[in-house]
């Protein structure tokens, strides 16, 4: 018997339109846990390197993680894994909601999709028995409607649906994957399930999801949940809302919460207007913003890129590079054109099917100057559209490096930025048991927010390096556990943590790991990982935040900012992994493919 | 028939504060797993969620009484603009729905708000309930000395008896201990 996760994956085939229910091999949890890792795995041995992510033999996988379905409070996240038609390296985008415990009372720890189906179609997964169904009538359907049609016409309300619109069906290289009220949006995955056919994937399951020692499992879940209501009645004084408690309904308990409303750029601006309400992109107020964000949830689109895409268009017409005979029919006031633009792109209807390949390739369309408007896209994806002032080291790597390419499922654990006081950071460090090290104490006591100890110089590059390996291990323990950042990985003193995460998993599973051996596996996963985007041809040259995202830059500081952390790594000075880094983490195989192929060569490592 | 004191144990629901978190199913399911905590199975819970996230409808429902026959109440509520069925705030385990039943034998399951030697202070659903949508209340009431609150077996042999006819439950249940 397995415990926590269930042993079988369904392959299907959508070409063939085959279904097969697929034992895993034990081994590979000891390896990867899940999730995430297991996806990465999956997408090494099974995909080869010069895959399109429009290819038959690109795999979409939807994968639950390790502690999905079981008691552990939080364990919810969806993990959905393909090659990215945008960055078209490996993307993983997640999502919450209901759909990946559902999936293992279904009896399933993952659905791999590949090929492509003639004719649109939806799959229907309920316990043993599995569907290919003809979606022909949900053509066209929002994503939110697609779901509730599904429901009625399966007569079962309790099945949860991950749903693509409009904009995945036309395979807009931002388009997303919705569910309930969550969505896996990074990365285009949307994308690919529309390029494969797939509009839908239901799931129904009423089994069990079992755990190897009940009452000790039982025990640790009950002290989380007392955790998080203590946690909850004493916010951390200091800090924005978003991170003061868990989770991230904060911005959700304070409609207009001031840190996110009034603290970004938005759209594709370049400057801060402190004043405005978070709309996005258009500036408005936040009713539009409602309106606007319900009709792209129905499209299915990412809610960080669309709106800098439309925003970019709309620049490129003021500057003259594109003209009003590229918007025909365009109304003149700021909400409409908005509305105006998403309906073209979600359709690629004349400009729309230019920026539904996002600002990076649109850009490279459009040419005559477009280029320089692409200002805040790292690794040809959009980000967060953050302009700050002075470099902050921590957050230059992350940005730089992350694989993710999403700041906000890379940061966590540390301070953004630092206490005011000597008083406040005492304070604050008393009860941080969450420290993988003491030393993150001091880097935290010591830091000022202005003076010698002050950003950029401090935290130093060694500081800095340590800090960002905290933040990263965290997130890839809990992206192949299933668990949800905002219970780990995303906020301040959190109730999961590096030190209480072994007896979780010892418990759950019953294999038994400890802290450093937990760490070795985030590692293994997060250089595995780091090996499927060098295969495709991800180098250091492409590990660069956008070049107005801090006013002050220090290239020097950051040139070894990067060759400290590629060190830490064990990557070579090209951000790729040494020999001796893979085999020590049981990757032989790997070296073995980068070294054929001269990714790494015969005297390296 | 003499009248005695009872300890009536029940959850009021305050469903304005339950953001469908699902926490009280998972639990619940656990709990009764036998070995007890062994798996989570929301299927077996005997506290289910009525939940709409997109209508913003959150309503905890725990499981009451088994019943052989469905009503003909199928009228719609509108409370505060949100429309619910009047199933939705129906507590039995009946034959018009899936709710409250044995996912693999099709049994009844009725709330026995987590009894345990030693007796618990309160049912897990509501020790697991973060924004306290869940709250245990206890009051003395004066029953008929008979009334005997149902076991989980008897209100399992009560529906087979119900499905299949006292005779064929009877046999079946002759022939099964000759084994």
């Amino acid at each position: 018997m397995r415990y926590a996760e269930i042993g079988f994956d369904l392959e299907i085939d959508l070409s063939r339109g085959s279904i097969d229910r697929v034992e895993t091999d034990p081994t590979l949890t000891k390896l990867h846990l899940g999730g995430l890792g297991a996806n990465a795995k999956i997408l090494w041995d099974r995909v080869p390197p010069d895959t399109e992510a429009f290819s038959e033999d690109n795999l979409l996988i939807f994968s639950t993680g390790l502690l999905c379905g079981t008691a552990a409070p939080g364990a919810n996240r969806t993990i959905v894994t393909t090659y990215s038609p945008q960055t078209r390296l490996m993307a993983y985008s997640m999502m919450g909601g209901f759909w990946a415990p559902e999936l293992k009372y279904a009896g399933y720890d993952k659905v791999i999709i590949r090929g492509k189906s003639p004719d649109l179609v939806y799959l229907w997964i309920n316990n043993d028995k599995v569907e290919i169904r003809d979606a022909s009538h949900l053509r066209g359907k929002g994503a939110i409607e697609t779901a509730e049609c599904i429901r009625a016409e399966l007569k079962e309300p309790n099945a949860q649906v991950s749903a693509i619109g409009l904009a995945g069906e036309n395979r807009v290289f931002f388009a997303s994957i919705e569910q309930g009220r969550s969505s896996a949006s990074r990365l285009g995955v949307g994308a690919v399930m529309g390029d494969k056919g797939l509009k839908a994937i239901a799931v129904r399951g009423t089994k069990d999801v079992n755990v190897a020692r009940p009452a000790e499992f039982m025990d640790l879940c009950t002290g989380v949940m007392a955790y998080i209501k203590d946690r909850e009645a004493k916010p951390v004084p200091g800090v924005m809302p978003i991170v003061a408690g868990l989770g991230s309904p904060q911005e959700m308990k304070l409609v207009d919460e001031e840190w996110h409303t009034a603290n970004f750029m938005w759209g594709n601006s370049r400057t801060r207007r402190k004043e405005l309400t978070y709309t996005m992109a258009a500036y408005s107020d936040l009713d539009f913003g409602f309106r606007i964000a319900q009709r792209a949830t129905e499209y299915g689109v990412d809610g960080f890129s669309a709106p800098q895409v439309m925003a970019f268009a709309l620049e490129l017409l003021e500057a003259g590079i594109l003209t009003d005979a590229d918007f025909p029919g365009m109304p003149a006031d700021s909400e409409g054109r908005f509305f105006w633009l998403l309906d073209r792109i979600v359709r690629r209807e004349g400009i729309g099917d230019v920026l539904a390949d996002g600002v990076y390739w649109a850009a490279k369309r459009i040419g005559n100057g477009a280029e320089a408007y692409d200002h805040n896209t790292i690794k040809k994806h959009e980000q967060l559209p953050l302009k700050l002032g002075m470099l902050n080291p921590v957050y230059y790597l992350m940005y730089a490096t992350g694989e993710k390419i999403n700041i906000t499922q890379i940061e966590g654990q540390f301070p953004q930025s630092p206490f005011p006081t000597r008083e406040e950071r005492e304070e604050f460090v008393k009860d941080w048991i969450h420290v993988p090290d003491e030393k993150f104490k001091q880097y935290l006591l010591d830091w000022e927010p202005r003076g010698e100890k002050s950003n950029p110089y401090y935290p130093t590059v060694e500081a800095s390096c340590d800090i960002v390996d905290w933040q990263e291990k965290m997130h890839y323990i809990d992206d192949a556990l299933g668990m949800c950042a905002g219970l780990s990985s995303f906020p301040l003193k959190p109730p999961y943590h590096i030190h209480n995460y072994p007896a979780f998993i010892s418990a759950a599973t019953g294999i038994d790991i400890d802290e450093s051996e937990l760490g070795q596996i985030a590692k293994r996963n997060r250089t595995l990982l780091r090996a499927i985007n060098v295969r495709r041809g991800m180098r250091r040259a492409d590990e660069k935040p956008p070049e107005d995202h801090w006013k002050r830059r220090f290239p020097e500081l950051e040139a070894k900012l990067l060759d400290a952390y590629y060190e830490m790594k064990g990557w070579n000075n090209d951000g790729i992994p040494t020999k001796a880094t893979l085999h020590e983490l049981g990757l032989d195989y790997v070296s073995e493919d980068l070294e054929q192929r001269g990714v790494i060569g015969n005297g390296q490592g | 028939m003499g009248k005695v004191k009872k300890t009536i144990k029940s959850i009021k629901i305050v469903a304005d504060k339950c953001n469908g978190c699902r926490a009280c199913e998972l639990v619940c399911s656990a709990f009764h797993a036998k070995p007890r905590y062994s798996s989570s199975n929301p299927a077996r819970s005997r506290i289910r969620i009525v939940r709409e996230p997109l209508r913003d409808i959150y309503l905890p429902v725990y499981a009451g009484e088994y019943t052989a026959s469905e009503c003909t109440g199928r009228d719609r509520y509108i409370i505060d603009g949100k429309e619910y069925s009047e199933c939705d705030f129906c507590r039995a385990s009946c034959p018009s729905r899936n709710l409250f039943k044995e996912p693999d034998s099709g049994l009844p399951l009725k709330c026995d708000m987590c009894e345990d030697e030693p007796a618990r202070e309160k049912p897990l659903c509501v020790e697991w309930c973060i924004n306290d949508a869940l709250l245990y209340e206890e009051r003395e009431e004066e029953v008929d000395e008979a009334v005997v609150a149902p076991g989980d077996i008897e209100i399992g042999v009560e529906s087979l008896i119900d499905k299949f006819g006292l005779q064929q439950v009877l046999d079946t249940i002759a022939r099964a201990s000759k084994r």
